[in-house]
């Protein structure tokens, strides 16, 4: 299946206006004030985004038009009216009336606001602070009193509201409710006392609800976590790419001796356009927060832990691989150069292709379709725009991706784009997308798949935890074929798809090199100056636990592994016990605990790199951080290497970017793909069910740590069963309901929903409903649920 | 021959005229009857015709304004008739809507005709119990004699205190169940008004008029009224007068006629100022008796017909005052989306305050000016532009009572003086 | 609070329009009706029905003036203090009101009887100085005859209404009213008041 662009020519109309004297040609529709910054006139506003529909309600923006000879009786506000042929505007540069009536709506602004900027956050990067510079005037002639309020008031645990610092431009109501479909907020009362609030009762708990702080023109919406930290020009700012999932997003980080204050979306059209996350925005403080891994430490003879020198602890890595049969385990969030590294690491260094960067449920099928139909694939951000019907399988868009997720939403609002979601339970985002809900048995996706019919227009976009449910990747390859619909693998992580071009999985060598193809083989042999390189495909991840356990391979590189991550996590741990494990992490871990040789890595913010959003496409970020010593894992294991005599020469991420450049994409045959079969019916008695769950966007992921503030906004933690099974079972929601199997059990509050009979649902991650690392199974597997 | 024509009020004194035997008694239903069996197009020609300009205070051309529905587009057309009276001054509707609410149902009927709406809602005030009591009863006897539910559906929407949603999109979006606050036009109504389909919004005497046009036809309407504003309307006295009251008169009667006929103002006082249609409606004085009151003659003289709402204030009242009370009205009823208005309420209200009681100043009225000259024509609707109407128009006319309240410290009147009861005393 | 008998009067209140969220106004009117104010259960009840946020809800709530997010009497009296009412004497009786009652604009009566509120225009001008209760009219009001009104109120036995029903009914009955429940009342009271007729008698004496 390959992805090919279809390449349509839009015709846009074009119209002329002159504005100030000056000539500008814009598309048909672009509004007045837009047309103006085409030439460089910046009008002054408040309520106007680019990204929020018009509003007028500022008048801010007020300028003189005239319209073939006709003019309007008075100033119009230029941030609603779109260019008309024939069309004069005097913006305040030549027009009177304009800079009066821009000068008087100013004055009125600032009757009401107080003259906190000194203590105001927003202070040297204030719209209304500047805009009052520029087009207001110095003295004010307001000699009445100011409208008060108690101040600042929670919206939420993370976004506080000054109330009086408001200018009510509706910036932040339009976009909870146009953007991220959570009206939560909204404005109240009425005339003067118009404000910004919440109902009393439910607070701001958006996961977008920090471009509300972003996208506010004064300081009167602010994050907790930066509220009184800094003052804007004492800032370094440096783009980043998001580390938290593979969305890809456009970020800022703000950082003042060496340490990250704040995160920002940036401005990206074709991926996050201005927006992103909470977690994106909010969670950084794991950097600092957690006990990080400060120096190298080896295992000492007592069985302890010691520190030592980073050329001893190399030579003690190399001395526990040389001769062994050695496998690698790398993180789902290493940064594409990374992944690269451990890939060329496990093939030269090691000489296997015993590999996987899925720390995860995973399956063979999986692995198999990622080469057959993932790599090198090519469908984009704007597919989804211009799909006719986008189908979900095994995918969350808000929970797991949350910028896909406002991505569909924008073509709900703005066309009715047509959404089915397939899966075991109507999440809060799939309904607010007004999706048609296919509600399966977890674990029974694969003939719910078979029975869509999509066209070439479609878009399928399937999630990681497709690979929990046999037979569903399968059909969604041959819906696919049959259909010709586009589709999308969409990974939870952000560097899973960078690892998988990386060739950090058993089947695939980098630029999708089939590992079974010799032709392959040789080419990238020749390329990394080799002789040969391991022929049969390698271990899963599961496949290298069990081996481990069994005694086939000896000894584990880990990058970024969380054992409870894993399905298995028993076994794992165990695994991680008898093997000889060199651990390159940046805090301790259930990893560090058995680990032979611990080697501290760099944080995101610490190293240079890029991640590969779920589209394949790079974003590149240098380090926000520019002092830290903390290496990346590439030049870590470019270290070990060279101490085992088999250099990778990756010394640095730029010489590791080159080479990935230079080695290009396989334009061979791809792997081929035989599916799988669906799984036959499972007989449950009454008081079992089968497990289903996904990951929540804010959960105990280790990188939300030290950021409380943003906890405080997480969804509350419920096991979901269908009203036959609380009948059943004599429950109602609010009850408490215990879910066991033979590993472990939880007991959660119950909220009786539209899910499958035979399923019982749970958040696979969050405080109380820790399923992998208590049940060991997140996903189909058959589990006890009673009244707790 | 009386200068007064009832129409729409000729049964009003009939005790039961509110009732549907009542209504039919008087020939009720059967301009509908009349209409349903006409072309649409061919009751919009007739309403054009008449001359029929809207009675909510702008004057638009009702037949026009049905004209403008796009036709034959597959989509739900609606009506709503505003019955949101609230502009201060104004109580027309509210009275013709107690004393006949079928004439309005009436009118529906044959509006929704025109127009191929199948539904129509009455936006009513909620501070008027019995009236909407009145409509409810009367829309539920319509369903009973057939005249709705066969094709034409009518809904009565109770308002809950916002003058507001007078403003015709702010009603739109109160009717959606949103918070009222006026939308952007375009699109207007017509194109994209309720849920976002073609919309007529009429006021309750333009609607309630039409029955009558149907049965009596266009030429018998255009005998009334002047050259650009036919027919007869409903002119609301209030105030320092001896009798106030409805007068439904044709368009161009003056003040001065009105007042003869309701015995002059108030026994042994003069004239001051007064609003020909509402407070939104710059003020007059004593000079604009003989102004003829239709949309063209008051325009000419610098007001507005507006409402028709002719409130009288005699030689006794503070034009500080009413202005202030005014003023503190237009704050209290600001919708708060757009900032001229929101903040410039608020800013007049504080110096016309100071101005009463004597603590502005001379500068402070150039002051109140320039605001008034930043606030109107700055905001997003007509409200922001009503607020600065009383203030400009009084100090055009009183500008020395300011500043003697400047000079004097303080306000020279007796409010006592000025109250209906003042021979008696304020008990 | 809310019996299933409310709940399939809001369901029907709901389904007079062609999309329920329209259904907003009369729904508050209605939780009025049987709370005698916008109570959370309220907001929360109408959210449910209507599928959107209880933010939504109380955005609309706040909008209007009618909507109480507190108590108020079982007489609610509203004088109007616009321009012309105020200067007719509307500013007098509420002066009086405040005194007399001991309360402030906005406020209950310890006995629950008789809330006061200031308000605008409500087009009864050649009424005036108006006096609403429960928004029914009483027109033509002089300080004594408010002060009367309130007193009445008090003892259990107000005065009717000039232009309304025969009894003023309590602040809950007409909350029903406005959610659009027919009390069978139109048919009380007068047609019109004086002056609303009087441009007929004078058309109808040639004049």
């Amino acid at each position: 299946m390959t992805t090919t662009q279809s390449q349509t020519t839009e015709v846009v109309d074009m119209i002329t206006v002159v504005i100030d004297g000056f000539e500008v040609t814009v598309p048909k529709g672009t509004l007045v004030i837009r047309a103006a910054e085409k030439l460089g006139i910046q009008i002054p506003r408040f309520c106007d985004h680019p990204l929020l529909d018009p509003v007028g309600a500022c008048r801010q923006c007020l300028v003189d038009i005239e319209i073939n000879g006709r003019a309007f009786p008075k100033p119009q506000a230029s941030c609603t009216i779109p260019v008309e042929p024939g069309m004069i505007v005097k913006t305040q540069l030549t027009s009177d009336v304009a800079e009066k009536a821009q000068r008087g709506v100013m004055e009125l602004l600032l009757v009401n606001h107080p003259l906190d900027c000194p203590v105001c956050d927003k202070g040297g990067e204030c719209p209304l602070q500047n805009q009052a510079m520029t087009n207001g005037q110095a003295e004010s002639r307001f000699e009445g009193k100011k409208r008060t309020f108690e101040k600042p008031i929670n919206l939420s645990s993370q976004v506080l509201l000054d109330r009086e610092r408001c200018v009510l431009c509706a910036r932040c109501t339009r976009f909870s409710e146009q953007i991220a479909s959570d009206p939560f907020i909204t404005l109240n009362e009425r005339g003067a006392l118009q404000q910004v609030g919440i109902y009393e009762e439910k607070p701001f708990e958006s996961y977008f609800s920090g471009n509300t702080v972003q996208i506010c023109p004064v300081g009167a919406l602010t994050g907790a976590s930066y509220r009184f930290r800094a003052r804007p020009f004492d800032l370094v700012s440096t783009p980043s790419a998001c580390e938290h999932c593979a969305s890809g997003c456009d970020m800022r980080t703000d950082v003042r001796r060496g340490k990250t204050l704040r995160r920002l979306a940036g401005d990206d059209p074709t991926i996050n356009e201005e927006w992103n996350c909470d977690k994106g925005r909010w969670a950084f403080k794991y950097i600092t927060a957690i006990d990080r891994l400060a120096q190298p430490m080896v295992r000492n003879s007592d069985g302890e832990l010691e520190v030592a020198s980073w050329p001893d602890a190399i030579a003690a890595a190399a001395a526990g691989l040389s001769g062994a049969k050695a496998a690698v385990l790398v993180g789902g969030r290493a940064t594409y150069e990374d992944a690269y590294g451990y890939s060329k690491f496990a093939r030269v260094a090691l000489g296997t292709n015993d590999i996987d960067f899925r720390a995860r449920a995973t399956s063979d099928e999986e692995r198999d379709f990622l080469a057959a139909h993932v790599v090198g694939s090519q469908t984009t951000y704007k597919d989804i725009d211009k799909a006719d019907h986008v189908l979900l399988v095994g995918f969350e868009p808000e929970e797991e991706s949350p910028i896909v997720f406002l991505r569909i939403n924008k073509q709900v609002k703005k066309r009715g784009l047509k959404v089915t979601s397939i899966g075991t339970k109507l999440s809060i985002g799939v309904e607010k997308l007004g999706a048609t809900f296919v509600k399966v048995a977890p674990g029974f996706e694969a003939a719910a798949i078979a029975s869509q019919s999509l066209t070439a227009q479609s878009i399928i976009l399937v999630g990681e935890r497709a690979s929990e449910s046999a037979g569903a990747l399968s059909a969604v390859a041959s819906l696919v074929a049959q259909s010709g619909a586009k589709f999308a693998w969409i990974p939870r992580r952000a560097g899973e798809r960078g690892a998988l071009e990386a060739g950090a999985i058993g089947n695939l060598l980098p630029g999708g090199r089939p590992v079974t193809d010799a032709a392959a083989r040789v080419d990238l042999a020749s390329a990394w100056s080799v002789d040969s390189l391991p022929t049969n495909v390698g271990r899963s991840t599961k496949e290298i636990i069990s081996a481990v356990n069994s005694g086939e391979v000896t000894a584990l590189v880990v990058g970024g592994v969380d054992p409870l991550d894993l399905d298995n996590s028993n076994e794992t741990l165990s695994a991680l016990k008898k093997a000889f494990v060199v651990s390159l992490e940046i805090a301790p871990s259930a990893v560090t605990q058995s680990a032979d040789v611990v080697l501290p890595v760099a944080a995101v913010t610490e190293k240079s790199g890029s991640f590969l959003n779920w589209t394949g496409s790079a974003r590149a970020f240098d380090a926000a951080v520019a002092d830290s010593l903390n290496r990346s894992d590439v030049r870590i294991l470019s270290m070990i290497a060279d101490a085992l005599g088999k250099t990778i020469s990756l010394g640095t991420v730029s010489a590791t970017s080159r080479e990935i450049a230079s080695l290009g994409l396989w334009d061979g045959a791809r792997s081929t793909f035989s599916p799988t079969l669906a799984p036959s019916a499972v007989q449950l008695s009454s008081d079992e069910a089968l497990i289903t769950s996904w990951r929540r966007l804010l959960d105990l992921g280790t990188l939300q740590k030290g950021e409380e503030n943003l906890a405080g906004t997480a969804r509350q933690t419920v096991a979901v069963i269908s009203p036959k099974r609380a009948t059943a079972i004599g429950v109602i929601t609010g009850d408490k309901i215990s879910i066991s199997n033979s590993q472990g059990s939880v007991v959660l509050p119950v909220l009786v929903e539209d899910i499958h009979d035979d399923a019982v649902w749970a958040p696979r991650n969050s405080r109380g409903s820790e399923l992998l690392a208590k049940l060991g199974n997140a996903h189909g597997g058959v589990v006890k649920v009673v009244k707790a | 021959m009386s200068k007064l024509t009832p129409v729409l009020s000729a049964h009003w004194d009939e005790k039961d005229s509110f009732t549907i035997d009542a209504y039919t008694r008087h020939g009720g239903y059967k301009a509908s009857a009349k209409a349903l069996a006409m072309d649409p197009d061919a009751v919009i020609q007739l309403v054009k015709d008449s001359g029929l300009r809207g009675r909510g205070g702008a004057g638009f051309p009702t037949g026009m304004k049905w004209g403008f529905i796009p036709q034959g587009d597959n989509k739900e057309h609606y009506l709503v008739v505003n019955a949101d009276e609230s502009e201060p001054g104004t109580c027309k509707d509210t009275p013709l809507m107690m004393a006949n609410p079928h004439v309005l149902i009436e009118g529906c009927i044959i509006a929704c005709h025109a127009i191929r709406a199948k539904h129509a809602f009455i936006y009513i005030r909620g501070e008027v119990t019995h009236v909407v009591r009145r409509l409810n009863q009367a829309i539920e006897d319509a369903y009973k004699a057939g005249h709705l539910g066969k094709g034409i559906d009518l809904v009565l929407h109770v308002g809950a205190g916002a003058y507001i949603c007078g403003e015709e999109t702010a009603l739109l979006d109160s009717l959606e169940g949103f918070r009222g606050q006026p939308r952007l036009r375009p699109p207007f109504p017509a194109i994209a008004g309720l849920y976002a389909r073609p919309t007529v919004v009429n006021n309750v005497e333009s609607i309630a008029s039409v029955p009558a046009i149907v049965a009596n036809g266009a030429e018998w309407y255009q005998k009334y009224g002047t050259e650009k504003s036919k027919g007869m309307t409903l002119y609301s006295l209030s105030g320092h007068v001896n009798n106030p009251g409805q007068f439904e008169a044709p368009l161009g009667i003056t003040l001065r006629e009105i007042l003869d006929l309701a015995g002059g103002v108030r026994t042994g006082h003069t004239l001051k100022f007064w609003t020909p249609g509402g407070s939104s409606t710059p003020l007059f004085t004593d000079a604009h008796l003989d102004i003829p009151l239709d949309y063209e003659g008051v325009a000419a003289a610098g007001s507005m017909l507006g409402t028709k709402a002719l409130q009288i204030f005699d030689e006794t009242t503070c034009v500080v005052r009413a202005v202030l009370r005014w003023t503190e009205f237009y704050k209290h009823e600001s919708c708060g989306k757009c900032t001229p208005c929101r903040e410039g309420t608020w800013w007049l209200v504080q110096i016309l305050r100071d101005l009463e009681n004597g603590s502005g100043s001379e500068e402070d009225l150039a002051k109140l000016l320039d605001l008034c000259d930043n606030i109107m024509g700055r905001s997003f609707c007509a409200l922001g532009d009503g607020a600065t109407s009383p203030i400009t128009s009084s100090i055009k006319y009183f500008r020395d009572e300011y500043i003697a309240h400047v000079t004097g410290k303080g306000c020279p009147f007796d409010p006592v003086a000025s109250t209906l009861f003042s021979s008696a005393g304020a008990r | 609070m809310f019996s299933d008998q409310d709940l399939a009067v809001m369901d029907s209140i709901i389904k007079r329009y062609p999309r329920s969220r329209s259904a907003i106004m009369p729904l508050l009117h209605y939780v009025q009706s049987k709370a005698g104010y916008v109570t959370n259960e309220g907001i929360e009840l109408i959210a449910q029905l209507l599928t959107i946020e209880t933010a939504e809800v109380s955005a609309v709530a706040t909008f209007y003036t009618q909507y109480k997010r507190k108590p108020v009497g079982e007489y609610h009296v509203g004088v109007c203090t616009n321009t012309l009412c105020a200067v007719m004497g509307g500013d007098a009786i509420f002066a009086g009101l405040k005194e007399h009652l001991g309360i402030e604009n906005d406020g209950v009566t310890a006995d629950g009887k008789v809330s006061l509120e200031h308000i605008e225009c409500n087009a009864a001008c050649d009424f005036a100085p108006v006096v609403m209760a429960n928004w029914e009219f009483y027109d033509n009001q002089t300080v004594q005859s408010s002060k009367d009104l309130v007193d009445s109120m008090r003892q259990g036995n107000p005065t009717p209404p000039t232009r309304g029903p025969k009894s003023l009914p309590t602040w809950k009955e007409n909350s029903a009213v406005l959610a659009g429940i027919n009390d069978g009342r139109a048919n009380e009271g007068v047609q019109a008041g004086e002056p609303t007729l009087l441009g007929l008698k004078l058309a109808k004496e040639g004049k």
